[in-house]
């Protein structure tokens, strides 16, 4: 809480009761109308198919799935949420910002290159980083770069499936991908929302 | 020891190492990241669930063999381009992307085409997309970031056409 911009100058005991900038979320969007909608058309297919039994087998190996993953998901929460406060916030928008430039992207890129763990760290920890100041470019970056050249699954199933030599040789291919994506994400953002831009400039 | 033992270790200690950085800031940091995660925990439950329970019939109506399919031994830019709606389409965990990439390398699939398909595998699988990046990040920033991604399976591809084989 001391790392309050001096735009934003409200007591820390206010601040603490307030929701982050950024992670103020409609819990239904339409994201989830179109996810619920399309979960509800392949059950009726499953259901058609293979009638009550598919469904209900279906349901219970994944509903077990589901236990098994909350913890994480609670780790990955818990992840984001301490970064997000122990993270510097002007230097978070100094270094992973708008005007971060290539720099910035390659911070992004080796953040990404570097979590551990799986998407249930890598996504709250994405979303904590836009929530401190990392503009869209940098945050591609990361999350590319976690999907493309991250250790984590290339260890865990990569290379135990599909080998050491096509693993590294597709890791080689893969390296300038996460700051061209960054790059290419800043260029169109601002183009696409420029009075966005201009405010964090101000910022 | 297992690689989800191994993973859950990591995790864990990574949680404890950045909440006694904030302990250190002072307890009521602490508390207020650490109610702060919990709300996000309860918030994104519902939708884990949905992503969850939802992708399990969502990859019940693609088959596996659908996919092969299209990762035929075709080559040339209209067979990247298949790869990549085929990444994109697959159902299921790594074990089911990397294991097609892996048939498909074996039955005459060109190197371009499965690295196309590996990278869009990555990049844009409708099932991770649904059930890890959209409840976590704001939905605006995971549909621009998959748009701004299309590109890359075809550069990988370009890039593994000039170099050549592992």
């Amino acid at each position: 809480m001391s790392e309050l911009s001096p735009k934003n100058p409200a007591p820390a005991d206010d601040a603490e009761s307030e929701p982050r900038p950024g992670r103020v979320r409609k819990p239904i969007g339409w994201s989830t109308i179109i996810i619920a909608a399309l979960v509800a058309v392949s059950a009726a297919l499953v259901w058609r198919r293979d009638g009550t039994d598919g469904v209900l087998d279906i349901l219970t190996h994944d509903i077990s799935l589901f236990g098994g993953i909350l913890p994480r998901v609670l780790a990955g929460c818990l992840l984001g949420a301490f970064i997000s406060e122990i993270l510097p916030h002007e230097r978070v928008s100094r270094s992973l910002g708008p005007q971060s430039g290539l720099k910035g992207l390659l911070i992004g890129t080796a953040f990404g290159a570097i979590l551990p763990g799986g998407p249930f760290t890598a996504y709250p920890v994405a979303s904590a980083l836009l929530a401190v100041g990392a503009d869209f470019g940098a945050t591609i970056a990361m999350v590319v770069s976690w999907t493309l050249i991250g250790y984590g699954r290339a260890v865990a199933w990569e290379i135990p499936i599909m080998g050491t030599d096509f693993t590294l040789w597709r890791i080689v291919i893969s390296l300038p991908l996460p700051v061209l994506a960054g790059a290419l994400g800043r260029f169109v953002y601002i183009r696409l929302y420029p009075k966005r831009g201009s405010d964090e400039d101000a910022a | 020891m297992s690689a989800a033992l191994l993973i859950d270790i990591l995790l864990w200690g990574s949680v404890f190492g950045v909440g006694l950085i904030a302990f250190r800031r002072g307890p009521p940091v602490f508390k207020a990241s650490l109610r702060e995660g919990s709300m996000d925990f309860i918030n994104i439950v519902p939708r884990i669930a949905l992503g969850v329970i939802g992708s399990g019939y969502i990859a019940a109506i693609i088959p596996q063999e659908v996919i092969t399919g299209w990762l035929g031994p075709d080559s040339g830019w209209l067979g990247v381009a298949t790869a990549v709606v085929a990444g994109a389409a697959t159902p299921g965990g790594p074990v089911i992307g990397f294991s097609i990439g892996t048939v498909a390398l074996k039955s005459g699939g060109g190197v371009p085409q499965v690295v196309a398909y590996v990278v869009a595998w990555a990049l844009f699988a409708f099932q991770r997309v649904i059930l890890w990046e959209i409840p976590f990040m704001p939905a605006r920033f995971v549909w621009f970031r998959c748009a701004v991604s299309v590109p890359f399976p075809f550069v990988a591809a370009a890039i593994a056409m000039v170099i050549g084989k592992p």
